[in-house]
């Protein structure tokens, strides 16, 4: 038993240490600030630069927790605090059976609703789009990301005390009041953390996101711009890995940054829940 | 005093009209996967595999992805439950009494359990090249497995605090020693919520694309050994989707529904069951008398034969 124990603890290590020691060959050729900012990607000349797929991964995780956030916020503090308890049990799979789907039938379902959407009201903004863009993949990933925020808001707001909410209604403030100066007071940190939970599931999204972005190698200016996030160009390219050591090395070095973007805002937000379990 | 109210109001709209948008994002998901598979989906697609020609849009079925998935998902469940179970019974039995440890622990598998799929992905890559192994069945159920393990873990762990602690004490002071306690007491108190653990876990591993998409392979026929690329099913609907002929689409879509349908029957089993152990409300009392009186009859068996040793010593 503690040699399973021991194998799972030391997974994240492992996983650390494996991605590194393939991408050890592309550093060593390459300084790092080199491949971070430099914005040609030309793996046949030995050009390996990483910006664009970086903010596009950013653009299309923005996107995704702008329209997500409030989304989730506003359903939690109506799921627990105004809607009828029988309601919430009717919710409760729907988020399940959500958060179940897989991102493959997310990414089918883009292509047939979303992405068609898009690109009508592209014209509105000026624009003319195949609907392959930064928002269609944004989009997707905010319904992907909704149950799992969604369930974390539930359960903070449920765990905060009820004296609180009484306390503050004896004192003579409406229920909303209630809501808007104690409750999301008090859960702030937990808010703030699901969100951040939310970005790291959106940034390692691969299929959904893949099969709606349009994946094309640019630098994306505005949201209905085609984009190429990160795991999108490993998931796209693992067909060449094995041809071109540099080029399979340069996908590891992608894993890797995905690894440590995705574990900061992981440790960053689980820390902020933990301490609020403290308190 | 007005302004209050009409604040409280617009929220109030706010808040029904995010639910509602969700409600409708889920109907409209499932909507459109039932309508546009719903025509497609036939006896032939489901029990034949691709014959040639098939992504042009002749004849065949996606039965090998099918049967492909479930290999898959059944090797990497039952891989990660032969981990994910005494690393949990170990979590809630030795370490009961160690909270700073135990917190580390759920930490680092909360982390694990956040880390994209697609890094798995990389990650059994990497394990397979090492290994000298090619695109295969089993390299897949690795990466999934490495890639469940801290759901499955989570999961089961969340099971077992729910066992009550004097059942432990009450192991424990009858003289069981702690791994007795764990596998005779622990885990037959709660295995149907452990079931409905592993369901959970699989329909998390026959759902995920990204992270066997460098290892299983794609192939058009059943596998038959470990050491064959298989095809899956996210991968099929994957594949089949970007093709340009609308009829290999349409089977795109069809697979998804196929997909889907599995995994719905997978949770409502989950559902059904850990239900059903519910029902049966948990009496400790009940609980702790039964254990305490098959504990009584070892004892009284141990003792019946310990005389009987001394009296043919004698």
């Amino acid at each position: 038993m503690l040699a399973c124990l021991l194998l799972v603890m030391t997974m994240p290590l492992l996983i650390g240490i494996g991605l590194f020691l393939k991408s050890t060959l592309l550093l060593d050729n390459n300084s790092i600030i080199n491949l971070l900012f430099s914005k040609t990607w030309k793996p046949l000349n030995q050009n390996f630069g990483f910006y664009p797929f970086i903010i596009s991964s950013i653009w299309v995780t923005l996107t995704a927790i702008i329209i997500a956030a409030p989304i989730c916020l506003l359903t939690a503090i109506y799921l627990t605090q105004y809607s009828k308890k029988y309601f919430l049990k009717i919710m409760h799979p729907v988020i399940d059976i959500l958060a179940g789907i897989p991102s493959v039938v997310y990414g089918v379902c883009g292509v047939l609703i979303i992405v068609p959407f898009v690109s009508t009201i592209a014209p509105i903004f000026g624009k003319q789009s195949s609907g392959y863009t930064i928002l269609s993949g944004g989009i997707v990933l905010s319904i992907m990301i909704t149950p799992f925020i969604l369930n974390i808001l539930i359960e903070i707001f449920r765990n905060i005390p009820d004296e609180l909410k009484e306390a503050s209604l004896s004192l003579g403030a409406t229920k909303w009041e209630t809501i808007k100066f104690v409750l999301i007071k008090k859960a702030s940190p937990g808010i703030i953390s699901s969100i951040g939970l939310g970005i790291s599931r959106a940034f390692g999204e691969t299929m959904a996101v893949l099969m709606v972005v349009g994946n094309v190698t640019k630098i994306p200016k505005n949201a209905l711009d085609p984009g190429y996030p990160l795991p999108a160009l490993i998931a796209n390219n693992y067909g060449e890995m094995l041809s071109i050591p540099m080029y399979d090395s340069a996908l590891m070095f992608g894993a890797l940054i995905l690894f440590v973007v995705v574990l900061f805002f992981n440790i960053i937000s689980r820390l902020t829940i933990t301490k609020l379990e403290i308190y | 005093m007005m302004t209050k109210k009409t604040e409280e109001n617009i929220f109030k709209v706010l808040m029904v009209l995010s639910t509602s948008i969700i409600i409708c994002g889920f109907l409209l998901i499932m909507g459109s996967v039932l309508i546009k598979g719903l025509p497609t989906l036939s006896i032939e697609m489901l029990t034949e595999v691709p014959q040639g020609g098939y992504y042009f849009g002749k004849g065949g079925g996606i039965l090998n992805a099918i049967v492909g998935s479930l290999y898959l998902s059944l090797g990497a469940t039952f891989l990660a439950f032969i981990v994910a179970l005494p690393v949990s019974l170990f979590m809630n039995v030795y370490l009961i009494n160690k909270n700073k440890l135990l917190n580390v622990i759920r930490y680092l598998l909360d982390l694990l359990w956040g880390v994209p799929s697609i890094v798995y992905g990389a990650f059994g890559f990497i394990i397979m090249v090492y290994f000298g192994l090619r695109t295969s069945l089993l390299a897949g159920i690795i990466t999934v497995a490495l890639f469940v393990i801290p759901i499955m873990i989570r999961a089961m762990d969340e099971v077992f605090k729910t066992v009550p602690r004097g059942l432990i004490e009450v192991a424990f002071s009858l003289g069981s020693t702690k791994s007795e306690t764990a596998f005779k007491v622990f885990f037959k108190q709660v295995i149907p919520s452990v079931v409905t653990a592993v369901l959970l876990s699989f329909g998390r591993a026959i759902g995920d694309a990204a992270s066997i998409l460098f290892t299983t392979g794609y192939t058009d026929s059943i596998p038959t050994s470990l050491l064959e690329p298989t095809a899956t099913l996210p991968l099929a609907v994957f594949f089949q989707l970007s093709s340009p002929i609308p009829e290999v689409q349409n089977r795109a879509y069809a697979s998804a529904l196929v997909l889907i349908l599995i995994i719905l029957i997978i949770s409502l089993l989950a559902r059904i069951i850990s239900n059903k152990n519910n029902l049966k409300k948990f009496n400790i009392k009940n609980a702790v008398n039964k254990r305490f009186i098959y504990y009584k009859n070892i004892r009284n068996n141990y003792n019946l034969s310990y005389k009987k040793r001394r009296k043919s010593q004698q």
